[in-house]
């Protein structure tokens, strides 16, 4: 395979590696986010102080994949940020409140704190379902119609039940005593609407795709394929299963946060198959929509050396801050 | 009003919305480091003190400048794809090495540093900070090398009307970037140092006295007096560059329609595009000559060479003032009160109220004189994106006005509450005084052991 060939490839596998670790990592943020609705001054302090340190840095995996999409496929991010122009505000403009609330809250004086509180809910809802729709609207190649927009809705609510879940999981991972509890009896009302999400996706996606469902349903792609769905049932179900085990206030805490990212893993390859090679899906592939060569050379050599030094530092960070979140202790 | 204005407006909105941010974050993450390595060498808990209070500080800009550099990324797809479809072979690696090298590099160690202690040694804590400043200055390097290569392009050839890198470390050091780096690294260095005086100048006049004011506030002030010099050479320097390399923006700056020897610097003036002459002038003959080429009589070349090609003149020209204006007020005030403190021996509590008052008011001057100076370099690029080569105007997008004036208004009324927030949440935690500050124990500490 020659360079031109093989380059494209590796970039695109770079931001879906990317999107994917920022859909995990800020995924899990923002599902804390949603979570403090409804949660005690106190609780929610708490639930800040478990993703504080980590926030900056899952929020750049976003920054990565746009800039791979920007930096290598320059033919193509005219098209996906021209048709997703007001998602991509709203989103923004989610994630901007809901990063700054961050530090607000427990920056102003008293009588503002709930309203930087709610900032930061509504900013998590908003980047959510924007991203949610964003992916429906990707996914079905931004065609118009009631019936697509019906979809990316679906997806928009089905990505911010998965949020919900992974924030779930995370906080029963990162807290103690009550606080813990209530993660677990939100995680058991979030399971449901995932499952549901799920299922009306793996329905909607083929029928509204021939392509999709060309890849999906042909022998013998079918049965090499059958692992992906059967084993992200079995994840959801033990998931659910631990739900109402005592042994995930103990030592299995970090199970089920665990299995979540095993379902988003295997979403996330379900999603690449019916996607290769098209950048924007049925229009653009990798290769029409790839930059010159000598600019992917160039910026491969930085990535080969600084990708690895980034999970480097990323693991030190998480290991740093291992064990349960402690008290918001700046302020 | 047309897409593109709409366009234009709004990517102006984010990126001085943007750039405040920044200013602050590259030098105070390195006086951080200072004010941390003063506390390990020292022991004196009010160098701990400073360091967490300005940490504070340090962590509220920076998640401000990370919201709105993630919306700026964004944009250049959403607002420009043209841009990133002609240009982007070279935008593209070079915003891409931002991210690589510099923006996961602060991320990732300020979680450490903001939420580190106790968790990690003095000396992992003291990297971490360390870290996190070299990040930023990163990112200056890179984001200004892709800023400069717009001005001054080279390195590159053009293919089938995209363009081709030829030579990267033609493109990366390309002719203006070494000045314009070192104008952004000293304009945030004076930022900083006027936000530390002024925030403990304020904090003085209202008796909200923590045990660092006093020494933060002659850092400030030495930081400012040591760097304005420093800023009008390089200023200086910069003007000389950007005479050789863009006249058109020079002229604008200066007002100068014809070509002309012996040039004079128009110290009030109302440049009229329709008659292509300016109303109202006041000048001082020759100077503008002297200034710019360093000959009384030296020749300028004028704006009507440029018929056509030429920034919009007035906003050039007020804001090249207002940025200069803003840096002599700096020199007088730096100056002033630096000697004033050094001649009552250190003693903050002696400094005379109006001065203090004056330094208090002047807390976010560098915030006018950044914001003007890039508003020198951005308009005065028109009408071009890369500098004589690609037009603004044909790289827009292709969204309909309406969806983008709607775009607009939202970010413009989120920024405007940001802001103020901002600034609210600031004089908050000055008003905060240090009675709740702990002061962890100090560890290993050579000086005062030895």
């Amino acid at each position: 395979m020659s360079a031109e060939q093989w380059m494209p490839l590796v970039f695109m596998a770079l931001m879906g590696f990317a999107l994917l670790l920022y859909v995990v990592l800020d995924g899990y943020d923002l599902g804390v986010g949603l979570l403090m609705l409804g949660a005690s001054d106190a609780d929610k302090d708490r639930m800040i102080a478990s993703i504080g340190p980590f926030w900056d840095a899952n929020e750049t995996w976003l920054v990565l994949g746009v800039g791979v999409l920007l930096i290598a496929f320059p033919k193509a991010q005219g098209v996906v940020m021209q048709a997703l122009y007001l998602p991509i505000v709203l989103m923004l403009m989610g994630l901007m409140l809901r990063g700054v609330a961050f530090d607000f809250r427990v920056k102003v004086q008293a009588e503002w704190k709930p309203l930087w509180n709610r900032a930061f809910m509504g900013g998590s809802l908003l980047a959510a379902l924007a991203q949610g729709w964003m992916l429906g609207r990707y996914v079905t190649a931004f065609q118009p119609g009631g019936l697509f927009d019906a979809f990316a809705l679906l997806i928009a609510l089905a990505l911010t039940a998965a949020y919900l879940l992974l924030g779930a999981t995370w906080l029963i991972m990162k807290t103690e005593a009550l606080l813990q509890q209530r993660a677990i009896r939100l995680a058991k009302r979030a399971w449901p609407l995932l499952l549901l999400g799920l299922a009306a996706i793996s329905v909607a996606t083929p029928w509204l795709s021939p392509t999709v469902r060309e890849r999906w349903f042909t022998m013998p792609g079918f049965i090499a394929l059958l692992p992906i769905p059967l084993t992200s049932a079995l994840a959801l179900l033990a998931l659910r299963g631990l739900l109402n085990s005592s042994r995930i206030v103990g030592k299995l805490c970090w199970a089920p946060f665990a299995l979540m990212v095993l379902v988003m893993l295997l979403g996330f390859f379900g999603l690449a198959y019916s996607l290769y090679p098209y950048v924007v899906m049925d229009r653009i592939t990798v290769w029409q929509a790839a930059a010159a060569p000598k600019s992917l050379q160039f910026i491969l050599v930085g990535c080969a050396i600084t990708v690895p030094a980034i999970l480097a530092y990323t693991a030190f960070a998480y290991r740093v801050f291992w064990g349960k979140a402690g008290e918001l202790s700046y302020a | 009003m047309d897409a593109v204005l709409l366009a234009r407006l709004q990517f102006a909105l984010n990126i001085s919305f943007h750039i405040l941010f920044p200013t602050i974050t590259i030098a105070l993450a390195w006086v951080l480091l200072f004010f941390r390595w003063r506390w390990l060498a020292t022991g004196a808990a009010s160098w701990l003190s400073a360091y967490r209070f300005w940490t504070k500080v340090f962590a509220l800009s920076f998640a401000l400048g990370v919201v709105s550099g993630i919306t700026m990324s964004f944009q250049f797809g959403s607002n420009w794809p043209g841009f990133m479809e002609r240009a982007g072979n070279i935008a593209g690696p070079l915003l891409g090495y931002e991210v690589l090298t510099a923006f996961f590099l602060e991320a990732s160690f300020l979680g450490v540093m903001l939420f580190g202690h106790g968790r990690v040694s003095e000396r992992v804590h003291l990297i971490a900070t360390a870290l996190v400043a070299g990040g930023t200055t990163l990112s200056a390097f890179w984001i200004l090398s892709l800023n400069s290569w717009m001005q001054t392009p080279q390195g590159f050839e053009i293919i089938q009307g995209e363009f081709h890198a030829k030579d990267w470390l033609e493109v990366i050091f390309n002719p203006s970037f070494p000045y314009r780096l070192a104008h952004k690294l000293l304009a945030s260095g004076l930022t900083v140092a006027f936000l530390l005086a002024g925030v403990s100048a304020w904090q003085l006049l209202k008796q909200r006295v923590q045990p660092h004011t006093g020494a933060v506030l002659r850092v400030g002030l030495t930081l400012a007096a040591v760097l304005i010099p420093l800023q009008i050479f390089m200023g200086d320097q910069h003007g000389l560059n950007t005479l050789k390399h863009q006249p058109q923006k020079v002229a604008a700056m200066e007002g100068l329609w014809e070509t002309e020897r012996g040039a004079p610097l128009l110290l009030f003036a109302w440049p009229n595009e329709q008659t292509r002459r300016n109303d109202y002038a006041i000048e001082i003959p020759r100077l503008a000559s002297l200034i710019l080429t360093h000959e009384a009589d030296g020749e300028l070349r004028g704006l009507n060479e440029f018929q056509g090609a030429h920034p919009p003149v007035a906003p050039v020209f007020f804001a090249f003032r207002v940025m200069v204006g803003m840096g002599l007020a700096m020199l007088a005030a730096s100056w002033l009160a630096w000697w004033l403190y050094r001649r009552r021996g250190w003693r903050p509590e002696e400094l005379p109220r109006p001065l203090l008052r004056l330094l208090a008011w002047m807390s976010f001057s560098g915030w006018v004189a950044t914001l003007a100076g890039w508003y020198v370099t951005e308009i005065g690029r028109q009408p071009f994106l890369v500098y004589g080569w690609l037009r603004t105007a044909e790289l827009a997008s292709a969204t309909p006005a309406p969806t983008i004036a709607l775009s607009l208004a939202g970010y413009a009324s989120l920024y405007l509450g940001l802001l103020l927030a901002y600034v609210m949440v600031v004089k908050t935690m000055a008003e905060k005084t240090a009675a709740a500050e702990p002061v962890a124990p100090v560890n290993f500490n050579r000086r005062v052991a030895a």
